[in-house]
C-alpha cells in the first residue's frame, strides 16, 4: 500500500519522539539513581565494592551499547521473562546511564580536594556522612556540565531501541518509510526531531562549562 | 535456565570474520573520520568567516542527530537522489563522517591548547607558517589531545556495531546470524560482548604503545 508523505505522517513521527523523550527520562531517572551507586562504590575504601564498580564500568564501557540492548532483551527471556522491548530497553538504558553517570561523578567527586576528606574525618563524620555533607555537595558544580553534555548522547542512543522493536521516533521512521518509499525525506525529518531536543541541551551543556569552567571530553559516542 | 555455548563456539571461524570486519571498519572509518576532522579544524580556525561556519555547522549536525539515522539516510536515503552504495561503503562513509565531527573538536582544541608564546618564540625565530605547524605546533598538540584520540576510536570501534542494521557482516551481525539458526540467542550476544571486551583492551593496549612512539618526549623521565 502506497501513500504519499504528508503531514499526518509527520505528527505519526511527532508522537513517537514523545516515546523518545520518555526512554530517555526513564534511562535519566534510573540511571541517576544507578550512577550515584555506581559513583559510592566506586570511591569506597571497601576493596570488593571498588573492584565491583570498576569492573561494571569496565564492562559497559567496553561494550557496544546496542550489544547490552541485545543482551537485555534475549536474557530476560533467557530467565525465563516475557518482557515487551520497553521494559528491555528501559533494563539496558538504566544500565548504560548508570555506568556512564557513576564513572563522571566519580571524576567529580575525586576532584574534591582531600583535605575536606580530611576535615570531615577530624568533625566526627563517617565515611558515608562525609560524602554525602562535605564532599558531594562540592562535587555538583564541575559535575553538571559532563552530565548536561551526556544526556545528549542518552537521547541519541534511545535510537538503538528501535532495532529490538521498541516504536520510539526511529522505528516510526522506518514504519513512515516503508508505507511512503520516501526514506531520504522520512529519515531527514527524524533527524530533525532529533536536532530540535539535542541541540537546546548540547548549548546549554557548554554555556554551563564556559561558565563554571573545567574542560572535559566527551564521555562517549555510542 | 541451563547455558549451552556449544552452537555459538562451533561456529568460531563467522566470529573471528566479524571481528575482523569490525577492525576493518574501525580503521577504516577513523583514517576518514581524522582526514575530515584535519580539514574540519583547519576550516574552523581559519580566518574567513564563511569558512568558519562549515565545520560549526557540520559538527553541530552529525553531533546532534544519532548515529543509526544518519546510516539510515546515507543507505536508504541518498538513492532516491542516484547515490548508491553497497553496505560497507555506506558504513564506513557514515561512521567516518560522523567520527570526523567529534574528530573535528579534538584537533580544533589541541590546536588552541598551545601557548600563544610557542607560535611567537617561532615567528621570532624566523620560522616559516608552515615550519611553525609542522615542527612546532604538530607535536604538541597530538600529545595533547592523544588520550582524547585514543578513546574516541575505542568509542567508535564500539560504534561499528551499528551497521550490523545495515546487513553489514560485522561482529554484532554474526551474533544476530547465529541466534537465529541456535535459537541460543543469549549465549551468542555474551560471547560477541567478551569478543568486544577483548577487542577494547587490545585497541587500547596498542594505542597506548603507538603513543611511545609517537609522543616519546611525554615519557621523557619517567
Amino acid at each position: 500500500m502506497f501513500q504519499t508523505y504528508s503531514l499526518v505522517h509527520v505528527e505519526f513521527l511527532a508522537r513517537a519522539a514523545l516515546w523518545t523523550a520518555a526512554l530517555a527520562a526513564i534511562a535519566l531517572a534510573g540511571g541517576g539513581v544507578g550512577g550515584l551507586l555506581v559513583a559510592t562504590a566506586r570511591v569506597s575504601r571497601v576493596r570488593p565494592v571498588r573492584a565491583t564498580a570498576v569492573a561494571f564500568i569496565t564492562v559497559v564501557q567496553g561494550t557496544p551499547l546496542l550489544v547490552q540492548l541485545f543482551l537485555a532483551y534475549f536474557g530476560a527471556a533467557f530467565a525465563g521473562f516475557d518482557v515487551p522491548p520497553l521494559a528491555a530497553a528501559a533494563l539496558a538504558f538504566t544500565l548504560y546511564a548508570s555506568a556512564f553517570f557513576g564513572d563522571i561523578w566519580r571524576g567529580a567527586i575525586e576532584g574534591v580536594p582531600h583535605g575536606q576528606w580530611e576535615a570531615a574525618s577530624a568533625l566526627g563524620l563517617g565515611r558515608l556522612a562525609a560524602l554525602r555533607l562535605i564532599v558531594v555537595p562540592q562535587a555538583i558544580r564541575p559535575a553538571i556540565p559532563p552530565t548536561v553534555g551526556f544526556i545528549v548522547q542518552l537521547v541519541k542512543n534511545t535510537a538503538l531501541a528501535s532495532i529490538i522493536g521498541f516504536r520510539e521516533l526511529t522505528r516510526a521512521g522506518q514504519i513512515v518509510s516503508n508505507v511512503t518509499f520516501q526514506p531520504l525525506a522520512v529519515f531527514l525529518t527524524v533527524a530533525a526531531f532529533y536536532f530540535v531536543i539535542c541541540y537546546p541541551i548540547s548549548l546549554a551543556s557548554r554555556r554551563l562549562e564556559a561558565r563554571m569552567g573545567r574542560g572535559h571530553v566527551e564521555p562517549s559516542l555510542i | 535456565m541451563i547455558f549451552d555455548f556449544s552452537g555459538t563456539f562451533a561456529r568460531w571461524p563467522e566470529l573471528a570474520w566479524g571481528a575482523a570486519t569490525t577492525i576493518g571498519l574501525s580503521i577504516m572509518s577513523m583514517a576518514l573520520g581524522l582526514l575530515l576532522g584535519t580539514l574540519g579544524a583547519a576550516a574552523r580556525i581559519s580566518d574567513h568567516r564563511a569558512l568558519r561556519l562549515l565545520p560549526t555547522a557540520y559538527v553541530e549536525t552529525i553531533r546532534n542527530t544519532p548515529l543509526l539515522v544518519q546510516i539510515y539516510i546515507i543507505y536508504f536515503g541518498l538513492p532516491a537522489l542516484g547515490i548508491r552504495f553497497t553496505p560497507p561503503v555506506a558504513a564506513v562513509l557514515a561512521l567516518g563522517i560522523y567520527s570526523g565531527a567529534y574528530a573535528t573538536e579534538i584537533l580544533r582544541s589541541g590546536i588552541q591548547s598551545i601557548p600563544r608564546g610557542q607560535l611567537e618564540a617561532a615567528r621570532a625565530l624566523g620560522l616559516s607558517r608552515w615550519r611553525t605547524l609542522r615542527n612546532v605546533e604538530a607535536g604538541q598538540a597530538l600529545a595533547a589531545i592523544y588520550p582524547a584520540l585514543m578513546s574516541q576510536f575505542v568509542l567508535l570501534m564500539l560504534a561499528t556495531s551499528l551497521v550490523s542494521a545495515i546487513s553489514v557482516t560485522d561482529l554484532t551481525a554474526t551474533a544476530n546470524d547465529i541466534q537465529g539458526l541456535t535459537f541460543r540467542s543469549f549465549e551468542a550476544y555474551l560471547v560477541v560482548a567478551a569478543i568486544y571486551l577483548a577487542l577494547t583492551f587490545a585497541l587500547r593496549g596498542v594505542l597506548s604503545m603507538l603513543e611511545r612512539v609517537l609522543c616519546p618526549f611525554k615519557f621523557v623521565g619517567r
